[in-house]
């Protein structure tokens, strides 16, 4: 019988195609003792490189997978246990994990669960991890889909409901955006929460999802518990429009590779993968329209359309702004215009900071959660149920 | 959402995609529903491999059978895209092109350009080729080259079924006509391919695998062929880049000259005969634009000048294989002058 | 067996009916008369295939068809597309090679198309285009547009594959097709009593299932009348009929052919069976058109025939940026 503290380090699942990863480099070395969420790894799966953390507080026993060797998802890749855990312990643990390894018998862990749903008519697709009862939905960017989310979804589920949707016309949902317009898109995100019974939920969005969900917020505010925007759209910032009309109309690898240079902080992040998955979806019937739609809602000539502002200004709830310094396709806005929300630039992320610095994003929903019991908990010991509440 | 099919049903997916879109697609061949004036019941093959089965039910009326008479019905197809409507027909195998081949190269081809601009003539031959069913000489032949030989004439090779059902709808949905060339080999291959009907542009290759060392540009099954090469070279040290032209005419050498000035080094796999085949023909406008990136000379694998024989032994030695291609990428990257 | 037509339906037509089919075949004779001339003088490059004296055969069938229906032709093609409507001077130009000709100088004598008037082309391919009618007749049958398509052929192609498939696939599927043999005797050098296995081009319809008939081809009634049947049938869903024309060439296979293969049949001909001289014959007897109606149509044709050699020589010939356009609609 192992110890219960013995904590197995395993590949994880990120995203839904994953099925094994390649460890590049182990950031710790055997013996060092490590933290629940210290880095422990950078992981090379096809689509993108994410760093692995621990999932428990001890000291890195044994690498089992070394640098450069692959794993199945699931694979125990290393044991993270505290000290005086015996030897002879761990070594049983490894020599399972090794011999799981071996004959390739890996207990695939669950990854999301994929499904369909209509609102207003259309199909939205969606994948959800976790079933805890506080709901996170996370809401992609302009040309993005529900798989973006891959290194945020996962850490997030373990205590949570976490939905990652499809807008309109992305990903495997319906390609008709109708209008196109923010109004369109924010209903569609409120009435996917009422189909899937959220009842109130905290919302993620990234770049225009970021301004479609603060649009939700700010027309249903009882749907909503807090919102993270990541580098948001309609937050007046300058707009590198030649990136949006270069990806809506790109129809070749040749065309495409050089504007997806732009949405991270180091361009080896675009893989052969990424440029692949993202011409297929360029290439199903009815993304053509809807990107150069969509477009129309973003962009006023070569300046931002959107001025999502004002809406913000009317939502009470905590939100928080995650923006990479190096973003090249939406500069940080500036602090002004984003209200009371709480604004993080973060180093070392470009456009794409949810897959960049993934942890940032998690923090920050995280610690919306607390202000949120914080908030509840004031309001309870004030007695004021619908009344002025001095923020957390 | 994307799931797993063969590409027998990507084609057929993409056929009923399209006839469910466009009233003016329609598909004919001998035996694309099979049991015309017979006894039994219609629909009784779906084509000789089971391509087109379904179609018939599906689509009263759309899915024409016809008489072993092909510069008739090819004749046929073509003359009624001339008025409008978007035939696909089928030429059971590519080696029974000897008898309809006027009505493709010489009206079909040519309209455009002898009628001064002024013809449409959106038809798609779909057609079988390639060797390893021990079908024989005269059914396992690839003869691509011959129609990309031919101005006017748009070629398409897919080599796996997500290539299959995009290219296909494309060369539907293209005005000009269209030669679209299944491995017989390939159809019950199966792959990762998406519900929503999608198209791929022709005259844009795919790089189907990366590498720095070596070029293989492979057409139709032999993607599939070069891909297992490179992994075994992979474990030598030596990493190929797979390139698969997807159409070969229009052909995508841009992809194929970008990489070759990268790597220094190509190999060309066409399970065409060798005398003026893709390989011929690729390997000499490689040498053309690009000679001053060669640190060797390129390499083609191919069949032998022979037809296809019969015996399985012989067929398995005149096919190119993974070994083939192997020694080939090795002697351009050991080569010494 | 099949029986030869009499004509007798000269009261069928309305004066401007008979006016305007004898303006069709004097434009043809013209035309071709010219060509001749014109090409002695090495002006005109390449091949042509001259249609005088089979005028009433493309008179006599393409008087029934409108703007739906399609025909296909032959290398001696020049006849066909001024009957379907072709402009006479946009053919002399392409005959020239000049931008301004209906293909802008691509095609030449035996690809003159217009399938705007749903002329699918003169083709330089001996039996090229009973193959391409199925499917225009397909077509037509899939719209339900009442089209039907015409092919065109001589006795050569009676002979060649792709026709005899034509014509059973014609069958088989019930087309609204109809085909023309134009017996004019000879294949190029080899006559066809000796190369078409059968008396009769027509004897063949019934091995494809369907009624066969012949007309004197230098009589635009007979031809008229078969057609009119023929077309008939195949716009009320009857399915495909094959009409053998019978009549001569005034001039040799292509321009430039000695005919050494031949007598003096042509002098005969031109004489006493001449299309134009009995048509003339037959309305002025029976008081339908006067003379000088006719001789009008002549000298207007004259001057129309005229224009075209000199606008035709005026025009300009493409240039090395037209060589490699219109080959893919794309590119």
């Amino acid at each position: 019988m192992a110890d219960a503290r013995i904590a197995k380090v395993t590949m994880p699942k990120w995203g839904l195609s994953m099925t094994s990863g390649r460890i590049t480099e182990w950031l710790v070395e055997e013996g060092t003792e490590v933290k629940a969420g210290a880095e422990l790894a950078e992981i090379d799966t096809d689509k993108i490189n994410g760093v692995l953390e621990s999932p428990a507080d001890g000291v890195l026993r044994r690498i089992i997978a070394g640098t450069d060797s692959s794993a199945p998802i699931g694979a125990t890749i290393a044991v993270v246990a505290p000290a005086d855990v015996p030897d002879a312990e761990i070594e049983q643990v490894v020599a399972e994990a090794e011999a799981q390894l071996a004959s390739g018998e890996v207990e695939e862990p669950q990854g999301p669960v994929v499904a369909t749903v209509e609102v207003d008519g259309r199909p939205i697709s969606y994948a959800t991890m976790g079933d805890g009862d506080e709901v996170v939905v996370l809401v992609h960017g302009y040309g993005g889909d529900k798989n973006s989310w891959l290194f945020v979804q996962e850490p997030l589920s373990r205590t949570r409901t976490v939905h990652a949707i499809d807008l309109p016309g992305h990903g495997t949902s319906g390609k008709d955006v109708g209008d196109g317009s923010l109004d369109t898109l924010a209903a569609t995100v409120l009435g996917f929460l009422d189909v899937v019974g959220a009842g109130r939920a905290h919302l993620v969005g990234h770049s225009l999802g970021g301004a479609v969900v603060t649009a939700a917020a700010a027309a249903a505010p009882d749907k909503v518990s807090a919102l993270t925007l990541v580098a948001p759209a309609g937050y007046g910032s300058r707009v590198d429009a030649g990136y949006l009309r270069g990806f809506a109309s790109a129809g070749s690898r040749r065309e495409l590779r050089p504007h997806l240079g732009k949405l991270f902080a180091d361009e080896s992040q675009v893989t052969r993968q990424l440029v692949d998955d993202l011409l297929r979806y360029k290439r199903l019937d009815g993304v053509g329209a809807a990107l150069e739609t969509l477009l129309g809602t973003l962009l006023d000539g070569d300046d931002q359309a959107i001025d999502a502002a004002p809406l913000l200004a009317t939502v009470e709830v905590p939100v928080t702004v995650i923006w990479g310094r190096a973003d090249k396709v939406f500069a940080p806005a500036d602090a002004s215009a984003l209200g009371q929300a709480k604004l993080r630039v973060v180093d070392g992320a470009g456009h794409m900071a949810h897959m960049e610095k993934p942890n940032e994003v998690v923090a920050a929903v995280e610690a919306a959660a607390g202000q949120q019991r914080a908030t509840r908990e004031t309001r309870e010991l004030v007695g004021n149920e619908g009344g002025e509440v001095p923020r957390a | 959402m994307a799931r797993t099919i063969s590409y027998r049903e990507a084609i057929n997916e993409a056929l009923a995609q399209e006839m469910e879109r466009d009233e003016s697609v329609i598909v004919m061949g001998e035996d694309n529903a099979g049991g015309m004036g017979s006894p039994g019941e219609m629909d009784a093959w779906g084509g000789v491999l089971g391509v087109t089965k379904g179609l018939y039910h599906k689509f009263p009326g759309r899915v024409l059978d016809t008489p072993i008479s092909e510069s008739a019905f090819i004749g046929a197809a073509i003359g009624a895209a001339t008025r409008g409507m978007r035939p696909v027909a089928e030429l059971m195998f590519i080696d029974f092109m000897g008898v309809c081949f006027d009505q493709i190269y010489n009206q079909a081809a040519k309209f455009r350009y002898m009628f001064g601009g002024k013809a449409v003539t959106p038809v798609v031959v779909r057609t079988m080729y390639g060797a390893g069913l021990r079908a024989a000489a005269q059914h396992s032949q690839a003869l691509y080259p011959i129609f990309t030989h031919i101005p006017g004439l748009k070629v398409v090779v897919p080599s796996s079924p997500y290539e299959a059902k995009g290219l296909l709808i494309q060369s539907i949905r293209d005005d000009d006509p269209v030669i679209f060339c299944e491995h017989k080999m390939l159809y019950d291959t199966t792959g990762e391919v998406p519900e929503e009907s999608y198209t791929i542009p022709f005259g844009e290759a795919n790089v189907a695998r990366e590498g720095g060392d070596v070029t293989i540009v492979a057409i139709g099954r032999m993607v599939s062929v070069a891909l297992e090469a490179a992994d075994e070279l992979a474990s030598s040290g030596v990493e190929a880049e797979v390139i698969d032209p997807r159409t070969t005419s229009p052909l995508d050498t841009d992809t194929i000259l970008e990489s070759v000035e990268n790597t220094g080094r190509l190999v060309v796999v066409d399970e065409a005969t060798p005398r003026c085949n893709m390989a011929t023909d690729i390997s000499a406008t490689v040498a053309q634009e690009a000679f001053g990136s060669l640190h060797a000379p390129i390499q083609m694998v191919t069949a032998p000048h022979t037809p296809v024989p019969f015996a399985d032994s012989l067929e398995d030695f005149y096919m190119p294989d993974a070994q083939k291609v192997v020694n080939a990428a090795k002697a351009t990257v050991g080569w010494k002058r | 067996m099949t029986d030869t037509l009499p004509s007798n339906t000269a009261h069928e037509l309305n004066p401007d009916a008979l006016l305007a089919a004898y303006r069709t075949m004097r434009t043809i004779r013209e035309f071709e008369e010219r060509v001749h001339e014109e090409f002695a003088t090495g002006e005109i490059p390449g091949f042509v295939h001259l249609y005088a004296g089979e005028e009433a055969s493309a008179a006599g069938v393409c008087v029934h068809l409108d703007d739906r229906d399609v025909l296909a032709s032959t290398h001696r093609g020049h006849g066909h597309c001024i009957a379907k409507g072709v402009d006479p001077k946009e053919m002399m130009a392409e005959i020239y090679g000049r931008v301004t000709g209906s293909c802008h100088g691509k095609g030449g004598s035996m690809h003159i198309a217009d399938l705007s008037k749903g002329m699918l082309g003169a083709n330089g391919i001996v039996g090229g285009g009973p193959p391409l009618i199925c499917g225009a007749a397909l077509a037509a049958k899939l719209q339900g547009t009442g089209g039907v398509g015409v092919a065109f052929f001589g006795d050569g192609a009676s002979n060649q594959g792709t026709t005899l498939e034509a014509l059973n696939l014609a069958s088989v599927w019930n087309l609204p097709a109809i085909f023309v043999a134009e017996n004019n005797g000879y294949a190029e050098a080899t006559s066809s009593t000796w190369s078409v296995a059968a008396d009769n081009i027509a004897d063949r319809a019934a091995g494809f299932g369907m009624p066969g008939v012949i007309v004197d081809g230098f009589d635009f009634f007979a031809v008229y009348e078969a057609a009119a049947e023929a077309i008939d049938r195949a716009r009320n869903g009857g399915g495909p009929t094959l009409i053998e024309v019978k009549f001569t060439r005034y001039f040799g296979h292509f321009e430039g052919d000695q005919q050494a293969y031949r007598a003096d049949e042509v002098a005969r001909a031109r004489e006493t069976l001449d299309c134009l001289k009995r048509f003339r014959g037959r309305v002025t007897e029976t008081g339908q058109l006067a003379d000088h109606q006719l001789n009008e149509i002549d000298n207007e044709v004259d001057r129309l025939i005229d224009d075209a050699v000199t606008e035709a020589k005026a025009a300009p010939k493409p240039t090395e940026a037209d060589l490699t356009t219109d080959v893919y609609i794309t590119y």
